[in-house]
């Protein structure tokens, strides 16, 4: 495909030509092209492990692409790091904000250029000025003297874009900058961001939010597995084509629907307590039942997970399984009576990055598979073998150290690790957090196939249309109680959120 | 072309940096002096190395496992002052299972002050190397210790002995080696001293009991100093006070040497020994360069730091830190 752009466009602030960048057993891209016109929003997109990151790699000088160039106003140019990058005009807003808690808003902006006066001391006065003056161009509401630790995310986001501005950009580029934002924060950012444009820069965004994609681009690129797949106007496409693009095929989010035969009680909890946490907690959940939390962040579901997991000690209330009262002390002690925990955060809790994909799959179970007092390669392989080929995992062999898998594939080696100890009851914390859209429904309808397969799930998760599509029942809770339990037919999303809103009072447990 | 060699070459460096590190110093100083390479000069390091090595083999599973152990040399000594004296009383038989037990006793003092009470390892062994010294100390009396009857006993048989032509001690770190690499790479205990000190979370949230894992690091690590002090009291059947000061760090930089992380996770028993043997030959080829004793020391730290910043610099492709 080639893209649009006619005679009359001005010139672009950045192109990048046909880049290619190969890492040992993956072609990461292959001939991506992207083209920012001044003034314009564009949209990057594409699943993770598209190759989104390695691309804003190459720009920034962290990778030498092995072919293809930067052409930046019309120079070809060769970027030795993000410093290079920025004194090229191109400037770079990371997701994960890159700050000194413990400074204010005008040391973090011109950190490593303070101004100074003579012997070296700073020039406080000038600092504050310059400060002060970026700031009320993004009319924001602290000053230069603030000390960043006590800024909310969306502010710190602000100190980052006002870093931006002390050099004369060129391009910006916005890497998932909504991640951690409220709605009014969103606001914010976005006028911002329509301040750039105005001003003539050209802004590169990724994303993973449709809405927002909707709401504030120009021109969408899209990347599918390091392919440039092409760039469309906003205005000419919708969401479906986009997804379409992105994976390849259409997608499926429609409500759960899907009832089959519920079996036994596997896991009961009455009364549980635990310090301020949550208070008197009840729920069961049945073979073949996928039980769905939802809340909001701090409502209390994930300190519940932990506690049937053996992480926390419970102030009262009782499990059972299968019918039978059980104390549950650590989570070994979970493990051998069957409940399995995915975590809510991948990568500091649910693998260890610098290990390969086969011994992170089996390691809840390494002391039962053995031969003689070895760990046994062939089961270990051969598990590792059926729970890739079952959940689709893309690596190019169980070596592959974890760390250098996309997310959704990360997600599905915690999956198959906890899958593979085959547990009476599965716990899924945030499945699909920061995943893809096409590794998003593979994972939903992976849950699916578990209950249908007789698995008790729980799946807590702070995303709606998740927890209507993948659960029977849905929990919602509000500051560390249980509002109401919905079957997916009382279920619509105004008793939903007016249950986790507190708002309802009505509870029925 | 020339791009392409120049990348295999880099990938080359970045897996075997430490190794073309090692072969380079040995080129140096076969130049320097022909003598450094021959067969009895390889038996005399091996040799001279292999008490640092044995302690070194336990320091890695403590490593690995993320934690550091700074207390070997001390409890080194405690372990030969305690042997030399047992002996006279208890004769030999009973002298090393009695001294195997003790240092085994602050093996576990210090496993579950940092395994179960979670304590930082640094701390906690930095404290247990004066600590040790102490107890050394008030255990002798500070007096050297000697076997009175050194004709009369088989006791020398691990420090001077040999078996097929092959001395003891060299034997011992053999078979240690090769016994402690295997369950470190093949057994779950040893997957599990990966997962603990590569994500301990992650591996609390595997199920893997972290302290008992951390605790049994520091008992292997026990073992291995108790066997190098048998090695030590058996050579010298005699011992100062302070035979093991300072072979902490020495310890520390072979396993560092061998390439396993500060931060846990990573390095093997193979690569240690290979930090091991980098280290005596190192010290072996200034010996015979005809370097003054105390220049050593200097030259030593300069060349371990030469080592590592090739690793590193090979490990990332440039030799400056991209981020400064």
């Amino acid at each position: 495909m080639t893209e649009i752009i006619d005679q009359t466009t001005p010139t672009p602030v950045l192109r990048l030509e046909d880049i290619v960048k190969t890492f040992p057993g993956v072609r990461a891209l292959d001939g991506v092209s992207l083209t920012i016109l001044p003034g314009e929003v564009h949209a990057l997109m594409g699943e993770n492990g598209a190759g989104k990151s390695t691309l804003m790699k190459v720009l920034g000088g962290i990778h030498q692409p092995d072919e293809g160039q930067i052409i930046v106003a019309e120079q070809p140019v060769v970027m030795s790091g993000p410093l290079d990058a920025k004194a090229k005009g191109i400037v770079f807003i990371h997701q994960e904000l890159s700050l000194a808690d413990e400074l204010s808003v005008a040391e973090n902006i011109y950190l490593g250029e303070l101004p100074h006066k003579r012997f070296g001391l700073v020039d406080w006065a000038e600092l504050e000025a310059k400060t002060n003056a970026i700031l009320e161009k993004l009319k924001v509401g602290f000053n230069a003297k603030t000390r960043v630790g006590d800024l909310s995310i969306a502010n710190q986001q602000m100190v980052e874009i006002a870093r931006a501005l002390t050099v004369d950009a060129k391009a910006v580029i916005f890497d998932e900058p909504t991640a951690s934002l409220t709605d009014a924060e969103k606001v914010v950012l976005f006028e911002v961001i329509s301040d750039l444009q105005e001003q003539g820069v050209g802004i590169a965004y990724i994303s993973h939010r449709m809405e927002e994609i909707f709401k504030i681009t120009d021109r969408i690129s899209v990347l599918r597995d390091g392919q440039y797949q092409g760039t469309v106007n906003t205005a000419d496409t919708n969401e479906e084509n986009v997804t379409q693009m992105m994976i390849g095929r259409k997608l499926d989010l429609s409500r759960n629907e899907a009832h089959h035969e519920l079996g036994e009680v596997a896991l009961e909890v009455r009364g549980l307590s635990c310090g301020s946490l949550f208070e008197d907690v009840n729920f069961e959940v049945r073979r073949g039942e996928v039980v769905g939390f939802y809340g909001l962040v701090g409502a209390g579901r994930t300190e519940i997970a932990e506690t049937l997991f053996g992480l926390r000690n419970p102030t009262s209330g009782s499990i059972f399984l299968d019918g039978a009262e059980v104390a549950i002390t650590s989570p070994h002690d979970a493990i051998e009576r069957g409940i399995s925990l995915v975590p809510e955060d991948r990568k500091g809790q649910g693998l260890v990055l610098g290990m390969n994909c086969r011994d992170n799959m089996t390691l809840p179970q390494v002391d039962d598979l053995k031969a003689g007092p070895f760990v046994a390669d062939g089961a270990e392989i051969a598990i590792f073998d059926q729970y890739r080929d079952k959940l689709d995992i893309r690596t190019p062999g169980w070596k592959q150290l974890v760390g250098n898998l996309s997310g959704g594939n990360q997600q599905k080696i915690v999956i198959g690790k906890w899958l593979s100890m085959r547990p009476n009851v599965l716990i899924v914390d945030e499945p699909t957090r920061g995943i893809d859209v096409g590794s998003k429904a593979e994972i939903h309808n992976l849950l699916r196939d578990l209950a249908a397969q007789g698995y008790a799930v729980i799946v807590i998760s702070s995303e709606m249309p998740e927890v209507l599509h993948v659960a029977d029942r849905i929990v919602a809770m509000y500051s560390g109680r249980i509002m109401r339990t919905f079957t997916s037919e009382e279920v619509t999303e105004e008793n939903l959120i007016a249950a986790i809103s507190g708002l309802n009072t009505e509870k029925v447990a | 072309m020339a791009e392409s060699t120049k990348q295999d070459i880099g990938k080359l460096l970045a897996k075997q940096g430490i190794l073309i590190a090692f072969a380079l110093f040995i080129i140096g100083f076969t130049i320097a002096n022909p003598k450094f390479l021959t067969l009895d000069n390889f038996e005399n390091v091996v040799r001279s190395s292999a008490i640092l090595g044995v302690m070194a083999l336990g320091v890695t599973f403590v490593v690995i496992s993320g934690n550091l152990d700074l207390s070997v040399g001390s409890m080194m000594s405690f372990s030969t002052i305690v042997v030399l004296d047992l002996h006279d009383k208890l004769g030999p038989t009973l002298a090393i299972p009695a001294m195997f037990a003790m240092t085994l006793c602050l093996g576990a003092l210090i496993g579950f002050l940092v395994g179960y009470l979670k304590l930082n390892s640094l701390i906690v062994t930095l404290g247990m190397l004066s600590a040790i010294h102490g107890l050394t100390l008030t255990y002798s009396g500070g007096k050297n210790m000697d076997i009175a009857d050194k004709e009369g006993t088989w006791f020398a048989i691990f420090g001077q002995g040999n078996i097929l032509g092959i001395q003891t001690p060299i034997l011992i770190f053999i078979a240690l080696a090769a016994l402690l690499g295997i369950i470190l790479a093949k057994t779950p205990f040893g997957r599990k001293v990966y997962a603990v000190g590569g994500n301990g979370t992650a591996a609390t949230f595997s199920g893997i009991r972290r302290a008992r894992v951390v605790f049994l690091c520091y008992i292997m690590s026990a073992l291995c100093v108790a066997t190098a002090g048998l090695i030590q009291a058996s050579r010298s059947m005699g011992s100062q006070n302070t035979v093991g000061q300072g072979l902490e760090l020495e310890v520390l930089a072979a396993v560092i040497l061998g390439g396993a992380s500060l931060l846990g996770g990573s390095g093997t028993i193979f690569k240690t020994v290979i930090g091991v043997l980098i280290l005596g030959f190192i010290q072996n080829g200034l010996l015979l360069v005809g370097l003054d004793f105390s220049v050593q020391y200097v030259v030593t730290w300069i060349i371990i730091i030469l080592a590592v910043w090739l690793d590193i610099a090979a490990k990332r492709g440039k030799l400056m830190s991209p981020i400064a």
